[in-house]
């Protein structure tokens, strides 16, 4: 967004009037709350934040014109705090409701949603973690990796499926010159914690929480400390974040089989891509991870020709 | 009026919006309703569970499309892609008309994800008419405008929000989603009379009518959208009814969702007051 003018327009006669104007709405409303959650005394030029409000927002008998815009202000960082939460309750697991709300607020700041949908909002959280490690110290790398995860989450629930290559197309092309994509929906992920397996647990304990806190009798239940999920401890780890029959999956990959997928993933031919799992894989198994990988779906053409000539 | 140019010349009956939490009641036990209203950005997307839910749903529903993400009122020119998937989903649902908000949320690309109200101004009127129209001509399918609830207004404002209202309708040659709830709590936190709006609004553009309830503050109204409509409300929508002819009407549950048989029963209370307009207008 571009810098608000150093006042709202008096009077919205054109477009570019009206333009101004919600510069400086926005900039308001998407300003970080100060530490109470309120809206911030003072405005980027340093007056105070009551004069800008009542410059181009009316009183009422009950609010002042800062009341009336910190509302605004309020609603947009926790509609903003909840989506993102649902997104990354890993992240939030790992990091705790401090740091984390420390990176969201610092993330959001610098890349406020750019999509009409905030599906999208934490698609460059990974750049932001690596652009600010010291938001997540001393658990960047775990944080990091979370991140990836969480986000090949979103892609595999509502990414584009191409049209699947048939057993035919494979069966005419030569091995040397078959070139295959990957779906859109499906990411590889090479880590270095069981990062699957802590996002379970976490969905696991949240879905319990969820559950208890609708009981009937929720209203007279004592309460309980949350249960940490305990952090992953490191080991290598190959997966695959897809979709089966529309349901999240996480697919366990031997190293081997990732390092044929990866390379595939980036253009290599199929026998080019088969060399990569090295010489101690015997034949037998890559055909096995070949029919799983077409029994899910998995292939398509490359590029945008949406499976045009891999029919 | 119950069916006009503005909601596709349908008469549609009482509807509710279709939410995650009722999914598997409707897939299973195929309650009979007469129309679910769907959020147009959530089945914006390019593959996976929500189009394949969708799918399944328009095969024993009609829907209609209302949207979040339009911003009218922005003075940005309306997204192309933006416009090319919410096109492609109205070939999808064959949605007979489209409602989104008389509001803004974005400036420069940048999405606040909220329902902004609008100066109120003749320029304005004159840009978000404008928007309407490229809108309505690129999806080739009737448009509604539906008033959102605020918390603000702003010294640059020429009109009250009724008459800024009509003027957009006008302009734009659009019809206009009534949200009764949203006049209610508007009025509240504004003190304007709310039967003031639904008198002077132009009542045969009405293509569809909003229901929800809110949430009193000591010093406010919000419209939360998470209770059954509260009594005021319903007596407005009356009103609005009679006035207006028995349009198709929704009720908008969207926090704290109880289980699907209570949302549709607050919606069917509804008919007491369709009836009691019917009986009004003999």
């Amino acid at each position: 967004m571009k810098r608000p003018p150093k006042h709202a327009p008096e009077r919205i006669g054109s477009t570019d009037e009206l333009r101004l104007f919600q510069r400086m709405m926005a900039t308001a409303v998407t300003r970080p709350l100060d530490a109470n959650d309120h809206l911030q005394s003072k405005w980027i030029d340093g007056r105070p934040m009551e004069k800008v409000a009542a410059e181009f927002i009316k009183p009422n008998d009950r609010l002042t014109s800062f009341e009336r815009l910190q509302l605004y202000n309020q609603m947009y960082w926790f509609r903003l705090f909840d989506a993102i939460r649902d997104d990354c309750p890993g992240l939030l697991a790992a990091l705790g409701e401090r740091a984390f709300g420390r990176l969201a607020q610092a993330y959001l700041a610098k890349y406020p949603s750019r999509s009409f949908t905030l599906r999208n909002l934490s698609s460059r959280l990974v750049q932001f973690i690596r652009e600010r490690p010291s938001l997540t110290a001393p658990r960047t790398a775990l944080a990091l990796e979370i991140a990836r995860f969480e986000w090949a989450q979103t892609v595999a629930f509502d990414g584009e499926a191409r049209p699947v290559v048939s057993a035919a197309f494979l069966a005419r092309t030569p091995p040397g010159r078959l070139r295959l994509g990957l779906q859109p929906y499906v990411t590889l992920l090479s880590l270095r914690h069981p990062i699957d397996n802590f996002v379970i647990s976490v969905k696991r304990r949240d879905a319990m929480r969820s559950e208890a806190s609708n009981t009937p009798d929720s209203t007279v239940a004592v309460w309980k400390p949350v249960r940490r999920v305990p952090l992953p401890r490191p080991s290598s780890t190959f997966v695959a974040v897809h979709r089966h029959d529309n349901r999240l999956f996480y697919k366990r990959l031997d190293p081997a089989a990732f390092r044929i997928l990866e390379a595939l993933s980036r253009g290599s031919t199929l026998s080019r891509a088969i060399v990569t799992a090295g010489p101690g894989v015997k034949p037998a198994r890559v055909r096995n991870w070949f029919k799983a990988w077409m029994a899910l779906g998995w292939f398509c053409a490359r590029g945008n020709k949406r499976g045009r000539s891999a029919s | 009026m119950p069916a006009n140019r503005f909601n596709g010349h349908c008469d549609y009956g009482i509807g509710i919006g279709l939410r995650v939490p009722h999914y598997s009641h409707i897939l299973s036990k195929k309650p009979v309703v007469d129309w679910f209203e769907i959020i147009s950005e959530n089945f914006m997307v390019e593959g996976g569970r929500p189009l394949v839910l969708l799918d399944k749903i328009l095969e024993q529903y009609r829907v209609v499309q209302h949207g979040v993400s339009m911003y009218f009122g922005s003075a940005d020119k309306p997204d192309r892609t933006h416009l090319r998937r919410l096109k492609s989903l109205v070939k999808r649902t064959k949605t007979p008309w489209l409602s989104d908000h008389l509001c803004w949320g974005s400036v420069d690309g940048t999405y606040t994800h909220d329902l902004l109200p609008m100066p109120y101004t003749f320029a304005a009127a004159r840009r978000t008419a404008e928007k309407i129209r490229q809108v309505r001509d690129y999806l080739e399918i009737p448009i509604c405008v539906e008033n959102v609830s605020s918390y603000a207004e702003f010294h640059a404002s020429e009109m009250t929000e009724w008459e800024f209202l009509t003027e957009v309708v006008e302009l734009a040659d659009c019809g206009i989603l009534l949200d009764v709830n949203n006049i209610y709590v508007s009025s509240k936190n504004h003190r304007f009379n709310p039967y003031d709006y639904v008198n002077n609004i132009p009542h045969d553009r009405v293509g569809q009518m909003h229901i929800a309830g809110h949430t009193k503050f000591e010093k406010y109204i919000l419209d939360t959208h998470d209770h059954p409509v509260l009594d005021p409300v319903w007596k407005l929508y009356a009103h609005a009814t009679r006035l207006c002819g028995i349009s198709a009407t929704l009720l908008e549950w969207d926090d704290k969702i109880p289980s699907f048989d209570e949302v549709h029963n607050e919606a069917l209370k509804a008919n007491e007051f369709i009836d009691g307009a019917k009986k009004a207008a003999v």
